[in-house]
Order: structure tokens, then C-alpha cells, then sequence
């Protein structure tokens, strides 16, 4: 299990980023943390990897503290960051570079098959289009199988159709191996066909605001009413969450613009 | 870019389309490229070739083509050529190889720790304010009029392009790279090995094709301090007996020279850097 355990993270330039984060996450749960910009979602992020150390209180998985990136706790970034100087095959691998060649070879194309690259294996990164690149980036997460996988606003860069395309593809690669997943995202759309529960964060420093169950069965029909009710319920919470930073005298016009504006 | 570079790059849109038309005119815009940075030389010297043939100039201060090439053909059949450029080359190579490597290790310190940074780069940059022909008057105090004070002197006229490359690549990798590496654990020598190296090698050959050339300019400066042989001292030796043709001789002996050993260091950095994609790297 990964437990964040009253986490805060102050920078050196005195931002406050977090502020007394908990959140348990159950091995093969989907966590969505959606929120407005500033709101320390991707920090978050970055100090579940052991990228960077909470200011104070802890992350841990299975009870174990996360100090430093840990070989079982994936991520994939809002970029690929591929290695450009690596071949599509030689990216995916990378993390595998202690094991047998025949292996790594094996798992490679395994997990190229699996993203639907498998043709592309011996390309360079820069040959790749947008959402081929950011396929491979999730290969290159999955292949060392870890049981938890990050993932910053993996698909905020990417066309509507591409988007939705990836959605899909990461759901049934979920399914392969069944992952702890947390996913950080701007796209309440996404949170709710990915999550079976979103976690909505408030600005300025950055707490837990609601947690919303999606407990909708999968795969999920985005033009079902239940898919409406859950997306209506994030996006109330955001606005509320929004609202509650901004201490102004003009509350009513905010939370009525709020639901527009967000996106 | 190289010349060879150019040639190849502007070569291959006339390859893709002669392999369409595999006629004569295909085989004349296969030539036209390379042939069109030909024209002014080659028509400047027939030019004056023809202007000397005609009387219009004696040539004796401005030798023709045809007198420059029998120097340098009279020169090579004694031997001589080959000896003067051996000497210069291995000066080039050993003054190149020293300031390669005390370049790239402190280019490598400067660039990847902070504490080294703060404590070598002042003092680096301080001395590279040098205009490094300063220095021959010490060389030579120091380190006598021989070999050693050359070597020297090229040397420091390598290491500076070289540390500067090496330690600003180091510092300007980027971190979102660097992160991938600490995702996947790696250590200390394999984030080096892995990730730092293949990302400067790019602009390590560039410091290194420029140290080239101030190793050629700097052998040049050492030689005109007091050689025996060597080219530049066929060049000091031509001005002080008044044969023009052998200093034109000498100086195109440097131009090959140069321009080989460029594209014999550009030609064997290029399979390492094939998966750029960069505006230079455009086919």
C-alpha cells in the first residue's frame, strides 16, 4: 500500500507547495488528483517518485519510506523525455540494463507489442509523433514492472482524439499487471474515465479539498449519465475549491463563473 | 559544418533526383553543386595564371598556380615536404592530445560539480583573458626553445575551446534528462556513462574541431619562434630568401593538412551522433 502520511513541501524560495497531505492508496487503485494550477499537484508527484524529500512527514510504500526513486514506483511525465540518442527498443529498455540480454530483448518487445510500436522498435525517439513518443514513455515505465505508477498530466500535451486514444491504451495496459496507479491531471474528463477515486486539491498551499468515488464499471461510456453525475460532481467540488482560496467579496459571481472558467 | 558536410548535404536532393533520371543531365546536376564553390578559386587562378603567361606580371612577388605547384612537387620529390610537415603534425598531435585531455577532465570537473566550478572556473576564465601568445616569451624561458615550449604553447591554445565546451555542455544538459536517469537509480559513473556523455557528445566535437584549429594557428606561432623544420619554418624561410612560391607552398600544405585532420575528427564523431535532430543535421 502507498501511504502519504501528512506530507508538506516548503521550496527553498519559500513557496509553500503542500500542506499536511494524507492519502492511502490501495495496491491496483486508480487515484485521480485533479486541481486548479499551483495547486501542488505535480509536486506531489515528484515526492511519491523520491525525486524530491517532503519538508516534513512522509511517503511510504508497504511501509517502507521513500527516501530516493524507489525500483518499484514507475512514472511517466507530461514530456516523454526520451534519450534521444537511444533507439525506440534501446528507450524502453533502459530501465533493464542489469538484466540478460536475451531477457531485456524479450520484455522490449513484449511492451512494444503491448503499446502497438512494435514496428517502430529500431526508429529514433525524434521519427516518433507526439503520442507514439508518449506510448513509448509509458513502455519504458511498465517494462520493469513496478507497483506503483506516477503520471504528471501524461496526456495534457496531445491532441483530443490522441488523448482519449492513450486513455484507453493505459487502462488496458493497467489491466496487464494491475498497478497502483496516481494520476495527476487538469482534465476532469480524464480523472473520471481513468479513477476510482478523484482527489480534488485546493491552491495556496496545496491540501486534499474532496475525494469523489467513480465507482463506475469499466470500460466506461463517457456519454453515460452516471459518467455525467461523477464529472458534475469533480467539477462542483474544483469550483468550490477555487472559491474557498480566493477571499473576495464577490463569492456568488465567482462560483457561477467558476464552472465555465475552469476550463 | 564541414566542407565535406556541405558537399555530402547539398549532394543529396542532386542524388534523390539523378537516381530519377538517370541520364546525362542527371549526372551534370550531381556535379553542378560542388562544382559552383569551385568556380571562383579555380577561375581566379587560371585568371592570373593566364596574366603572368601574358606578361601582364612578372608573378615574382605573386607567384602563378603552375610555379606554386612545381615548388610544391620539388619540394615533396626531396623529401623535404614530407619532413617539414611530419614535424609540424606531431607537434599538433602531442600539443592536441595534452590539451584534449587537461580540457575535457577539467571541463568535466567545472561542469559537473559546483564546488569545483566555484573554485577552478575563475581562475580558468581569468587566464583565458590571456591572449595565449603571450605566453611564448615564459615557454621559452621556462621550458627552453625545444620541442617542449611548442607543445606547450599549442596546448594551451587547445585546452581553452575544449574546457569551455566540455564544462558548459556538462552544466547545460538537461535536467528533465538527468531525472530519467534518477528514476531508474542509476549511479554516480553510469548517470556519466548513460546519460551526460552521449548528451555533450554533440558539442564535445564541436570544442574539439575548434581546439583543432587553434592547435594549427598555435603551431604556427611556436614555429615562428625558432624551428628547424616544420612548416612554419619554411614559411619564415621563404619570407627571409624572398621565394614567395614556398611560402604559398607551405600555406597550402596547412590549409590540406587542416582540413584533413577536421574531417578525419568530424568524419569519426559522425556515427555517434546520428540520432540528432537538429537544425545542422538536416538532410
Amino acid at each position: 500500500m502507498l501511504s502519504i502520511d501528512r506530507v508538506s513541501k516548503i521550496y527553498a524560495n519559500r513557496v509553500h507547495a503542500l500542506d499536511g497531505i494524507s492519502l492511502a492508496v490501495e495496491p491496483g487503485e486508480i487515484v485521480a488528483v485533479v486541481g486548479g494550477s499551483g495547486c501542488g499537484k505535480s509536486t506531489l508527484l515528484r515526492l511519491v517518485s523520491g525525486l524530491d524529500h517532503p519538508s516534513n512527514g512522509k511517503t511510504s510504500l508497504d511501509g517502507e519510506t521513500i527516501t530516493a526513486p524507489h525500483e518499484k514506483i514507475g512514472i511517466v511525465f507530461q514530456e516523454p523525455r526520451l534519450l534521444p540518442w537511444l533507439s525506440v527498443a534501446d528507450n524502453v529498455g533502459f530501465g533493464l540494463a542489469d538484466r540478460p540480454k536475451a531477457e531485456r530483448a524479450e520484455r522490449v518487445a513484449a511492451a512494444l507489442d503491448r503499446v502497438g510500436l512494435a514496428d517502430k522498435a529500431r526508429m529514433w525517439p525524434r521519427e516518433l509523433s507526439g503520442g507514439q513518443a508518449q506510448r513509448v514513455a509509458l513502455a519504458r515505465a511498465l517494462v520493469p514492472r513496478p507497483e506503483v505508477l506516477l503520471l504528471d498530466e501524461p496526456f495534457s500535451a496531445l491532441d483530443a482524439f490522441t488523448r482519449v486514444d492513450l486513455q484507453d491504451h493505459l487502462l488496458s495496459l493497467w489491466a496487464d499487471l494491475k498497478p497502483t496507479l496516481i494520476v495527476v491531471t487538469h482534465d476532469v474528463d480524464e480523472s473520471v474515465v481513468l479513477a476510482d477515486r478523484v482527489v480534488v486539491m485546493r491552491p495556496r498551499p496545496g491540501r486534499v479539498f474532496a475525494e469523489i468515488r467513480a465507482d463506475l464499471p469499466r470500460p466506461r461510456d463517457r456519454q453515460s449519465a452516471a459518467f455525467d453525475f461523477v464529472k458534475r460532481r469533480v467539477l462542483a467540488a474544483l469550483d468550490r475549491s477555487l472559491e474557498r482560496t480566493a477571499v473576495t467579496d464577490d463569492r456568488e459571481t465567482r462560483a457561477s463563473a467558476g464552472a465555465a472558467l475552469w476550463w | 559544418m564541414s566542407l565535406a558536410q556541405m558537399t555530402v548535404a547539398a549532394d543529396r536532393p542532386a542524388v534523390e533526383r539523378a537516381a530519377r533520371a538517370p541520364t546525362l543531365a542527371g549526372g551534370l546536376v550531381r556535379l553542378a553543386g560542388p562544382a559552383l564553390g569551385l568556380a571562383l578559386p579555380v577561375g581566379a587562378a587560371v585568371a592570373w595564371e593566364l596574366a603572368v603567361r601574358a606578361g601582364v606580371s612578372d608573378g615574382r612577388l605573386v607567384p602563378p598556380p603552375s610555379v606554386i605547384f612545381q615548388t610544391l612537387s620539388e619540394l615533396a620529390q626531396s623529401g623535404e615536404l614530407q619532413r617539414h610537415a611530419g614535424a609540424t603534425v606531431l607537434r599538433v598531435a602531442a600539443g592536441f592530445g595534452f590539451g584534449v585531455v587537461a580540457g575535457t577532465l577539467l571541463g568535466a570537473f567545472a561542469g559537473y560539480s559546483a564546488l569545483m566550478h566555484r573554485l577552478l572556473d575563475p581562475t580558468l576564465q581569468a587566464l583565458r583573458a590571456i591572449p595565449s601568445i603571450a605566453w611564448i616569451p615564459l615557454f621559452i624561458l621556462w621550458l627552453g626553445i625545444f620541442e617542449t615550449s611548442k607543445v606547450a604553447l599549442i596546448a594551451v591554445g587547445v585546452f581553452f575551446p575544449v574546457y569551455l565546451g566540455v564544462m558548459g555542455a556538462i552544466v547545460a544538459v538537461d535536467r528533465k534528462i538527468v531525472e530519467v536517469g534518477r528514476i531508474f537509480r542509476l549511479s554516480g559513473p553510469a548517470l556519466v556513462r548513460r546519460i551526460l556523455l552521449p548528451a555533450v557528445l554533440p558539442a564535445y566535437v564541436v570544442s574539439l574541431r575548434a581546439g583543432l584549429g587553434l592547435g594549427w594557428m598555435f603551431v604556427v606561432a611556436a614555429e615562428f619562434m625558432g624551428a628547424s623544420e616544420g612548416l612554419g619554418y619554411l614559411l619564415v624561410d621563404g619570407q627571409q630568401l624572398g621565394k614567395p612560391a614556398q611560402i604559398v607552398a607551405a600555406i597550402l600544405a596547412f590549409a590540406m593538412l587542416g582540413k584533413a585532420t577536421d574531417t578525419i575528427l568530424s568524419l569519426s564523431a559522425e556515427p555517434f551522433l546520428r540520432w540528432q535532430d537538429a537544425f545542422g543535421a538536416r538532410t
